[in-house]
């Protein structure tokens, strides 16, 4: 029983991951009808500007101590943080520890002002071409863009530590009266849990309860009408693929304490992020929402060792067994609306 | 029909430039009459360096790219000649290999066989390569060491720790410095059990695929000989990036110790997570819990940042180590790139050095010449104590490090700390070990 | 001829042409000269081109035709080179068995897939068809290692139980595989001045493979049944209304381009016997159609010019080194010459991706037809037609 909790509250955090890649692809992909094989590189760059913040922060200047020495003999050259020499070291370390936090603040003008250059860039001269001419260019802006955080940034993981404060992990076993130990969860996954449940619920007020939100939803449901009721749609689309934009990048600065960010991150999701999405049912919100959480509990199950030793490799299959027959028992996936995507 | 098979232009271009526009076909023997693939001509030599220069070994493979040069650089006679001074043999007196001048081509193995062996191939064919090394996974080696055989050239493995490698999957005409996951297991049994004791429950999650299979087996056979149990091994897949739902339930298992046979960017990841779920601070059946890592990469371990503090694992070489050796190459090393080098440069520059010892010694490029130089070939002074190249299955024998994660690293390359130097008769294994069993080495190839 | 149109028949002589002197035409730089690095006349690359090529006319069949996008078709390529090499450990080293064995296998998987998949259309399609090689490639590189060599690949051993010829030569080495003695590596060399031509067995295997295949693809292309596909893609609704069913033409155009998969897989493991599951990885799903796009699709030559493509830029760019660089910019001032190579340096050796990156947003930013559109502009600028007339042309599919 308690390995069952355990498994779903993994898989309610894993989900929250896909859920939120895939709500802002979806913004993209089911409704305003590109392909955006870019996606999974805005989730990768909001990682990075995590890292790029917690480097900008530990920004620092050399200073010789003649007393210690490095790897061939010569005197070592200490790296003290510009930010020690105005706030003292104390205070400097405080900052340097909430840097992930801190990045959320940079990492919205950030991804939306990304998104909104990518649009109107790029996507815009693609909405009316076929879907594979989107294909091929968002997949070679995606490999520019990765190509160029790893000529930056290197191949290797940048560990990108979570605030101290969220170290360790919360015991929900005891409070629920099992015994210690049987169901830990990290602090900072349940933030991120709840981070991204905050994030989904405000892109749904968006769209449901303002005015725009009204006419991005008229929009895509039937553009041309909107367009003919002399609505400029064409403006409030750029302004969804910047917050679908900025929805990816926070994702990626959440996730970074999670998995140390490598600049093929986000390539590992694009294709599970098309998955989710595609299985929620093309253009709609809530489906893409609903099968990334039914998607991260189900793999959660498979990974388990007494399922894994009744059906070896279980684990590495089950999104994909689960995408099929999902798709197979509901031609639209859990939610999708006709005519969408199906030629 | 010609069966040259693979064709050596590096002949070509040093030798037959001259020959005149003429257009009469002209019907290349070189090799025949040299009597091997790829025969160099009088005046240079050229090696074949394939490394992953793109995905997610690029920097490992960066690293052994700037060996190989460094190796290319000594061997010419340029920098300060390196660990050619301190290698116990004195057959290479800078001056090329046989008084060739070596060249080298690079390529990029992209971490995927088929690429590696496309990539090798062309060095073979087009560039004329007499000889190749490189890569940074067994599955990238064992399939460039299937190919080298196939076209008559020498292999000389990089960083590929796999039993397959000279175990199930050996070949006559390949060679492996580096260690294997027998020796990880071996060198790390006695250590665990001196520091955590020899009544422990071990929890293994082990990466589903070749290299993981051995090395999980290793690790265990050698714990349960010391009186470990194993609770539970659990695959994992290669492409899984979040851990949680493997790690989640360790604590509750009865498990005391989680061994992660984990490799790379799965490493870091599952390295990660477990510390994040607080496992190097629980408690489990009155012990504090533990963390091991078979096997270690420092250029790797970075990725995990402070989370490898106080883990155990093993490794090739560290540029910490104090001999002759390990010295001169820290040396030469940091001195041209300015930062110390990995296990990876390590293992590929010495391999490129022992090559090139072997080539001057049976004074012949031909790949039966030059196995026969390396078989049984006894050497000391390249950083791991001495060495013995064993002809039964072309595996390097020597001290293997147990090292630990520092608990507080002066900076991004002091990383980890070494613990002990295991002796190579506490790693040495019969040729016919079970673990290595199956496969045979065949006879050398030459080619041509 | 051949019962083939004017126009095609020029189209498969120019296709004939271009792969029999392929040794010619790929190395048109001398040996030695610092212009060799961009020499592609050597027989693993050829026989690459010619084998992607084949690939990209297959997928092109089902993508091109009916609009089916497929993301899974590496899938088939990966089992019938399995096939191939399973093929050489139990019965002979001959390539022919190989290559039909791979072609009837990637034929029946392709049948149980597409006949799943072909339940949906659009997007939902091209999941399913990635769901199932995702699913291929994860199950062969771990649980079914002893099927597929998992991680190190499926290759042959010593101790293989062949049936039809020896296990090992008489040297002791793995036999390799030959058309009837004829050794699919065997090459015969042509020096003619200071320039190298390489002819590969392998690679004219290989290369009558392609034309084969690219004559049954024109005459696909050109038959009733290739309309039908045509009108798939066009109006599949309305194609239903007038009482058609349109699945049996999907499923057909479906397995024979699985067929061309195997095809493809069977030669690559007749080339070189090795099998390694990242050949079904998405990435190389992907590929393939992106060589599809880049070079045209729907066109006839422009999935073959797309393939090439991509394989020169992944086998050459990536073997530029900066050594090779300095070695082009040695006449230049020392200064000058390092600015240069800083310059380029982030587009060559590990930087190649990046340049393919740009090369796809440029080809699909100015020729939305794809290289086959590119090549029409050139085409029309020498005949000196008016720019217009090119465009008009261009949003045709171009055949």
């Amino acid at each position: 029983m308690d390995q069952f909790i355990l498994q779903i509250l993994n898989g309610l955090d894993k989900g929250s991951a896909y859920a939120l890649i895939a709500l802002g692809l979806t913004l993209i992909f089911g409704t305003l009808g590109v392909v955006n094989f870019a996606h999974g590189a805005l989730f990768m760059l909001g990682a990075f500007v995590a890292v790029t913040m917690s480097k900008l922060l530990t920004l620092s200047h050399k200073v010789v101590d003649e007393t210690r020495t490095d790897f061939l003999g010569n005197p070592l050259q200490v790296e003290v943080p510009y930010i020690y020499d105005w706030f003292g070291q104390a205070t400097g370390d405080v900052i340097i520890d909430w840097a992930v936090p801190i990045s959320i603040i940079a990492a919205i003008p950030v991804m939306i002002a990304i998104g909104f250059i990518m649009e109107r860039g790029l996507i815009k001269h693609f909405y009316k071409r076929p879907h594979a001419d989107q294909i091929l260019v968002t997949f070679g802006l995606a490999i520019v863009i990765q190509e160029i955080v790893k000529y930056l940034y290197g191949a290797n993981p940048i560990p990108t530590p979570a605030p101290s404060a969220f170290v360790g992990s919360f015991d929900f076993g005891v409070a629920l009266g099992f015994d210690p130990n049987a169901i830990i969860y990290p602090y900072w996954r349940l933030v991120y849990f709840f981070f991204s449940i905050g994030i989904i619920a405000a892109v749904f007020a968006f769209l449901q309860f303002t005015t725009f939100g009204m006419v991005v939803r008229a929009g895509m449901a039937d553009r041309e009408t909107v367009g003919l009721l002399g609505i400029d749609i064409d403006k409030r689309f750029t302004i969804m693929f910047g917050i679908a934009a900025a929805v990816a990048g926070l994702a990626g600065v959440m996730y970074a304490p999670i998995n140390s960010p490598n600049y093929h991150m986000g390539m590992d999701f694009l294709v599970l992020s098309f998955v989710v999405v595609v299985v929620g049912g093309m253009g709609s919100l809530p489906g893409a929402v609903a099968a990334g959480f039914l998607l991260g509990i189900l793999e959660s199950f498979a990974s388990m060792s007494a399922v894994i030793d009744f059906l070896p490799g279980i684990n590495q299959i089950i999104i994909y067994l689960v995408a099929i027959i999902i798709l197979l028992t509901r031609p639209r996936g859990l939610m999708g609306r006709k005519g969408v995507m199906e030629e | 029909m010609s069966n040259s098979k693979f064709s050596r232009r590096g002949v070509l271009k040093t030798g037959m430039v001259a020959s005149a526009g003429l257009a009469l076909p002209q019907y290349l023997r070189a090799d025949a009459h040299a009597g091997f693939t790829n025969a160099p001509g009088d005046s240079e030599v050229i090696l074949g360096f394939n490394v992953p220069q793109t995905g997610p070994y690029a920097d490992e493979g960066a690293d052994e790219l700037r060996a190989y040069e460094l190796a290319v650089e000594h061997l010419n006679g340029g920098g300060d000649g390196g660990m050619l001074g301190t290698f116990s043999s004195k057959a290479l007196d800078g001056t090329g290999i046989l008084g060739r001048e070596v060249k080298y081509v690079t390529g990029d193995t992209q971490t995927k066989s088929d690429a590696a062996r496309a990539s090798a191939r062309s060095m073979i064919e087009k560039d004329g390569a007499i000889m190749i090394t490189g890569g940074s996974s067994s599955g990238v080696a064992v399939a460039v060491q299937a190919l080298c055989q196939e076209a008559g050239v020498i292999f000389m493995a990089g960083l590929t720790h796999s039993n397959d490698t000279t175990g199930k999957d050996k070949r006559a005409n390949g060679f492996r410095h580096f260690f294997n996951s027998y020796m990880s297991g071996a060198a790390l049994a006695p250590v665990l059990a001196a520091n955590y004791g020899t009544d422990r429950k071990a929890y293994h999650l082990t990466a589903d695929y070749n290299w993981g299979y051995t090395t999980e087996e290793a690790v265990k056979s050698s714990t349960e000989a010391m009186g470990w149990e194993t609770v539970n091994a659990v695959k994992t897949p290669l492409t899984q990036t979040d851990f949680s739902s493997y790690i989640a339930p360790v604590l509750n298992s009865g498990a005391d110790v989680l061994v992660l046979n984990h490799y790379g960017g799965n490493m870091v990841n599952s390295l990660t997570n477990a510390v994040q779920f607080g496992l190097r601070e629980a408690q489990a059946n009155g012990k504090n819990f533990e963390i091991v890592v078979p096997l270690y990469s420092r250029l790797m371990a970075r990725g995990a940042g402070a989370n490898v503090a106080g883990i155990f694992g093993s490794t090739n070489w560290h540029w910490s180590l104090q001999d002759a050796g390990s010295q001169a190459f820290t040396r030469s090393f940091g001195t041209k790139y300015g930062f110390p080098p990995s296990q990876a440069a390590h293992t590929t520059y010495v391999q490129t050095l022992l090559y090139a010892d072997a080539v001057t010694r049976a004074g012949s490029f031909n790949p039966c010449a030059v196995a026969e130089a390396l078989e049984d070939f006894e050497f000391d002074g390249l950083g791991n104590g001495p060495t013995l190249y064993r002809g039964a299955d072309h595996q390097c024998f020597k001290d293997v490090l147990v090292v630990k994660g520092k608990e507080n690293p002066e900076n991004e390359f002091d990383l980890l700390e070494i613990v002990e130097v295991t002796p190579v008769e506490q790693v040495t294994y019969a040729p016919d070990h079970p673990q290595f069993a199956g496969g045979a080495l065949g006879t050398c190839n030459p080619g041509a | 001829m051949l019962g083939l149109e004017k126009k095609d028949l020029r189209l498969l002589l120019i296709v004939i042409g271009l792969t029999m002197l392929a040794p010619f035409i790929l190395n048109p730089f001398p040996e030695g000269s610092e212009m060799a690095q961009f020499n592609a006349g050597y027989p693993d690359l050829m026989q690459r081109f010619v084998i992607f090529g084949i690939f990209a006319i297959g997928f092109n069949i089902l993508f091109g035709l009916t609009g089916y996008l497929s993301f899974g078709h590496a899938a088939f390529l990966g089992v019938g080179s399995y096939a191939a090499v399973w093929m050489f450990k139990l019965l002979s080293m001959n390539v022919l068995p190989a290559i039909i064995l791979s072609v009837i296998i990637a034929g029946l998987f392709s049948l149980l897939i597409g006949f799943i998949s072909l339940r949906r259309s659009g997007i939902y399609f091209s999941i399913l068809t990635l769901a199932f090689a995702q699913m291929s490639f994860a199950l062969a590189y771990s649980v079914l290692t002893p099927i597929t060599g998992g991680e190190t690949g499926l290759q042959l051993a010593l101790d293989d139980p062949r049936i039809f010829g020896a296990a090992q030569t008489a040297t002791g080495n793995i036999p390799v595989p030959a058309l009837f003695g004829l050794e699919m590596r065997a090459s015969y060399e042509l020096a003619l001045g200071n320039w190298l031509f390489t002819f590969n067995a392998g690679y004219y295997l290989a290369a009558l493979f392609l034309i084969l295949s690219f004559y049954l693809a024109i005459r696909i292309f050109r038959s009733p049944f290739g309309m039908m596909l045509r009108a798939i893609k066009s109006n599949q609704t309305r194609m239903s209304y007038t009482g058609l069913n349109s699945r049996p033409y999907t499923l057909a155009a479906f397995v024979i381009s699985g067929m061309y998969a195997g095809l493809a897989g069977g030669l690559m493991a007749s080339m070189d016997p090795l099998a390694g599951a990242e050949r079904m990885q998405w990435t190389a799903s992907g590929e393939v159609v992106l060589m599809t796009i880049l070079g045209g699709a729907g066109t006839l030559i422009g999935p073959v010019l797309g393939a090439g493509m991509i394989k020169y830029f992944e086998n050459i760019f990536s073997k530029i080194n900066d050594t090779i660089l300095h070695g082009w910019f040695a006449f230049l001032p020392d200064g000058l010459e390092n600015f240069v190579v800083a310059i380029i340096h982030p587009f060559i050796g590990k930087g190649w991706h990046l340049t393919l990156g740009l090369v796809f947003m440029l080809v699909v930013i100015f020729l939305p037809g794809g290289l086959v559109q590119g090549g029409q502009k050139i085409a029309a600028m020498f005949r000196r037609k008016q720019p217009e007339d090119a465009k008009s042309k261009a949003t045709e599919p171009a055949e």
